[in-house]
This record gives C-alpha cells, structure tokens and sequence, in this order.
C-alpha cells in the first residue's frame, strides 16, 4: 500500500527520505527528514494527485522502547483517483520542537497544525497563527505530553468584563 | 444522481447592492458580531466572531473547544474496550457508526476477522444511524429555513430508527454497541420483521420531508448557490462524505476500500455538481434512499452463526463458564483487568460516516491501554473551511450553510 507515491518520492527527492518502513498490517510509511516535508507535501499534491488531505497529528514517544527524538509528526494523505493513502512521518526533537508547516500546501493542515501545537506543543515554523484551536489561552502546558498528569489542575484565571465583544465573553480584552 | 433541473443556476448570485446613483451612500463601519458559542444555529458550542459589512460577511473567524472532553488523554489511560463509550460521544447523532469505526480500527491493528453475521449486523446498525444523522440534518436545515413540519416528519423517522436502535444496544444515543472481535449481542427476536417495517415508514417519512423541501421555493432559493465551495478548496480542506460528494468528487469509503460486506451491497454513490447547500441536501436525501436499500439487502443476505469470535483472550467467556469453570473466571478477570492485549505497532484505518471519513490512527506499546488514539473526525475539517464557503456572501446563508456542512460538536472539538 502507497508504495508506488513513495517510490517515486524516492526517485525524485531521494535526499527527503530518511528511512521507509511496513507496519504491521502491511501500509508503508516514510519517514520524511524534517526540513523536507513541505517539499514532499508539495510534490504529492502538485505532482502525484495528493489532493485530499486526510489529517495530521502528533505522538509523544516519551514512553516508547525508542524515545528519541521525542516527538513524531504524522500526516495522512489519499489520492482519489489512485485510490491510495500516503503515511508519512516526521521526527522532532524535544529540544527543538520546530517543524515547517505545509499549511499553505494544505489549507486543511491550518487547524490541525494548531491542534499539534495546543495538545503537543509542537511549533510549526511560518504558519503565522500558531494559536490553541480547543482549550484556552492561558492553558499552561500541553495536556497529551506523557509527563502532563492525568489529573492535573490548572491555575484559576481571572473573569474577565463580558462587553469585549472582540475576544468574546470571558476575556479581559488585554490583547486584540 | 438524477439531479433535477432546478440545481442547475449560473453563477450570477451577488449579494452587493449596485451602485445606483440615485442610492444614497451610507458611510458605514464593520460591525464585530458573536455568532455563539450559545445561539440555536450554531448547534452547540461554536463561537464565530463575524465581521459584518451592513449585511455582508466581510471576515468570519471560527473559534472551537468549548465541548472539548479531553477524549485523547481519557482514552490513554482506560483499557481498549473502556474506549467504545468514549467514542459514543463523539458524533452523538451516529454513535454506532462511532463505535464500529473504532473497533474496525482495533481488529485491524489486531490483525483479526470477525464473523460472518458481525460483519452484516455493524452494516445493518452503521447504515441505521446514517438515516438518522441524514434525517436529522435535512430536518434541522428545514427547521432553520422556516420549515418546521419537515422537521417533525424528519424527527419522527429518526425515533422509529432510534427505537429499533434501542431493541439492538440497549440505548438510543449512547450505544456502547459492538465488542473487540464482533458485536456484544444477536439481533433481537423479531427485530428484523419490525425494522423492514421501520424501513417502510422511514422512506414514507423521508419522502415527505422531501415533498416539503426539495420543491419549496422558499427553500430551494436559500440553499442554492449559498455556501458554495470548489473542488479544489473542499479536497485542501479535508471535506469527505456528503460535503465532498456534493462537489462532484466520486470518493466514499464503502466502494473505494470496501469493509465489512459492503462489497457484497448494491447502491450507488449520489454525487452533486455544484458544492453548494442544495447539493448537499440532495446528496443526503439520496443516501437516506441507497441506506435503506443496503439495510433491506443485508437483512435479507444475513447469515445465522456466532456474532463474536470465540477466543477468551480478546472476548469475555460466556456468564455460564466465569461461574462454573476456572479457565472462565481467569479469562474474565485477566480481560477486565488487564484489558486486551492489543500488539505493539500502530495502523490507520478509516470508514465512511455519516459525515465523512472517520478516520483512528492507533498506536499499541502492548500495555494493555492504547498508547495514542488519534481520531480523524470529519466534521473538524469541515468546519475548518466553513469560513471559506461564506466569507463575501450574506449574514443569512450562515445559517443554511452551517446546517448542510452538518458539524457535530462532539467529534469535531473531542
């Protein structure tokens, strides 16, 4: 499975692939060097009919037998008229939680690159909004770490004058 | 899909007035508006804060996570089967289709088949609670047009559904149906006689809601040319299901990776042309139609034999051999216990929703407990391109378009 997009991955942009690998039920996955992967992205959906972008998200290998580097970025991809998934993977390490965005290969990778950065902390380099998407700004922490506790409290914030229509009902209208 | 005539329209729709010049000019600034995150059109919890130019969308931002449950880290920490109630709330109009998606995804992982008639009753239950997410959408989207009979006929389908749902699992929403390696329990005696029934009545109720909507001028003249999104935006975005097909793009899961036995179903694929809400709603009308039929086939194909396999180290034994055996109680107590072993590795797998590809990326570090639980929800990335489809148009196609995009706050803010 996929095989044939990452075959020709391999061919053109033989330097972007760090390692190919099966899993266990037999899909194919690339692992793509980080600097590479808007470049990859591109060249699926450009040149290789990737257009559906299917989703993306993030996986602390903290408690993982192989745990460095720490983090793994995981996008999936599906060519329509191929009928074919594309599994990639991009491994960052902690010390340096960048990754280049490719939301402006995929509109769709917007949100989810935002997910990835609320629940992972995980920053992705030029995408320009890199706010949380599902908790609040003053969330301290990422919550899917491994070393975030189940049952961690968060500090109590402030009530903020609901009449700051512009960041809404329970902010304190400190910063547009 | 036979489209009627009606959906065919040239792109002439602009919403700014002209710039007569008898007109006077009004100096106007925009004005910030909250859309949420409690209004009745928002169905649940999203807040949008739009920019309005007099009538005109100028800028719409769409704030989520005000339903978020932290359904990832709950379901880090609970065994693999304590994750099929989590998965209930997702989209908690279709929670079968929920349920079986996750297990798909589980057994793959696992590397195990289940039975025969496991397979045709998650088809039966998953192509049930389609109907009743299309019905409550079509209803819903009347409902907020006006139409508020439609949407009476189309909740009263959906309880016939949710009643033959509730002889099936126990529950009408929250299902909790289907185990690791099939389904918890046989169709209910006489269930199939009552659900062909429940079919008829359904497609009676559904032809209804359509007499009332899919000729309404009212209504036609709202949805279509609203909330319009081109192919290559919709694909970019991640719209699947009946958003993506109203676009023309012939992609659903059941014929491209055809799991279970829908290989062995005859229904077609409805596909729109112009992505905009009347397509949409066509599209789901005519799923309700090619459901039914699936469900009438498989009723008829379903073969007797077990519904779950009969391995003790994925399955609880039956109640007869925990209390009268010791291999049954140690089986018993080392699953509730321990959980099932699902072995190291990770897989992607996906099946077609009510609202489009659920998608599970699992990984298994083989404690026992899933060590990542990604769930792929169709509505997330929908909703992500709502903005999309209404900036530049007018205040009111909102309302039409946030109903046909069909978001389910439970499986799009987790």
């Amino acid at each position: 499975m996929s095989t044939w997009a990452l075959d020709q991955i391999q061919q053109h942009l033989p330097e972007a692939l760090a390692s190919r690998y099966h899993d266990r039920t037999g899909a194919e996955w690339a692992v793509v060097k980080r600097e590479s992967i808007a470049l990859v992205a591109a060249a699926l959906k450009e040149k290789l009919g990737f257009k559906l972008f299917i989703s993306m998200d993030s996986v602390d290998r903290l408690e993982l037998p192989e745990n460095t580097p720490r983090f793994e970025v995981v996008y999936f991809l599906f060519n329509i008229e191929r009928n074919e998934h594309v599994r990639l993977k991009v491994l960052v390490p902690e010390d340096d939680c960048n990754v280049p965005t490719i939301r402006f290969v995929y509109q769709g990778a917007n949100w989810a690159e935002r997910l990835s950065w609320d629940f992972y902390g995980i920053h992705f380099t030029g995408h320009g909004d890199m706010r949380r998407i599902l908790l609040y700004e003053e969330f301290k922490g990422h919550p899917l770490r491994k070393d975030y506790g189940l049952r961690e409290r968060q500090p109590l914030i402030p009530e903020r004058p609901i009449k700051d229509i512009f960041r809404g009902p329970g902010t304190n209208g400190t910063s547009a | 899909m036979a489209h009627s005539p009606m959906t065919d329209h040239d792109d002439a729709y602009d919403p700014t007035p002209d710039n007569s010049e008898l007109e006077a000019h009004l100096q106007t600034k925009n004005m910030v508006i909250n859309l949420g995150p409690s209004h009745p059109a928002m169905h649940g919890t999203v807040r949008m804060r739009v920019e309005l130019d007099g009538e005109i969308l100028a800028k719409v931002d769409t704030e989520i996570g005000f339903l978020h449950r932290g359904f990832q880290k709950s379901c880090e920490s609970v065994t693999w089967t304590q994750v099929i109630p989590y998965t209930d709330r997702l989209n908690y109009v279709s929670a079968l289709m929920n349920n079986f998606g996750y297990l798909n995804a589980v057994e793959k992982l696992m590397g195990i088949e289940i039975p025969e008639r496991a397979k045709y009753i998650r088809v039966i239950g998953a192509e049930l609670h389609r109907i009743a997410d299309h019905l409550t959408a079509t209803g819903a989207l009347g409902l907020e047009l006006g139409a508020f009979a439609a949407f009476l006929y189309g909740i009263e389908a959906r309880e016939l559904v949710a009643d033959r749902v509730t002889e099936l699992t126990g529950a009408r929403l929250t299902t909790n149906f289907g185990r690791i390696g099939g389904c918890n329990r046989d169709l209910p005696p006489g269930w199939i006689e009552k659900t062909i029934k429940t079919l008829d009545r359904t497609i009676e109720l559904a032809d209804e809601v359509g007499g009332l909507l899919t000729r309404n001028r009212i209504f036609t003249d709202r949805c279509r040319g609203t909330g319009v999104i081109t192919t290559e935006d919709a694909l970019d975005h991640g719209f699947t299901g009946p958003c993506l097909r109203a676009c023309g793009v012939n992609y659903d899961i059941r014929k491209a990776k055809p799991y279970w036995v829908y290989d062995r179903m005859k229904f077609d694929v409805p596909l729109g042309k112009n992505g905009d809400n009347l397509d949409r709603y066509l599209c789901r009308v005519e799923e309700i139609k090619q459901s039914v039929s699936i469900v009438r086939q498989a009723l008829e194909q379903i073969p007797p034999g077990p519904v779950i396999l009969d391995d003790w180290r994925i399955v609880l034994p039956p109640k007869e051999e925990v209390y009268s055996t010791i291999e049954g109680v140690m089986a018993h107590f080392k699953l509730v216990m321990e959980g099932v072993q699902v072995p190291v590795g990770e897989v992607y797998d996906s099946t077609e929703a009510a609202n489009g590809e659920l998608g599970w990326y699992l990984r298994s570090n083989g404690s026992g407990r899933p060590y990542k639980v990604h769930v792929r929800a169709p509505g997330f990335h929908i909703l992500s391109g709502v903005g999309k489809m209404i900036e530049g148009r007018m205040l009111a196609d909102l309302i039409p378009t946030f109903d046909t995009i069909n978001m389910i706050g439970g499986e799009v803010e987790q």
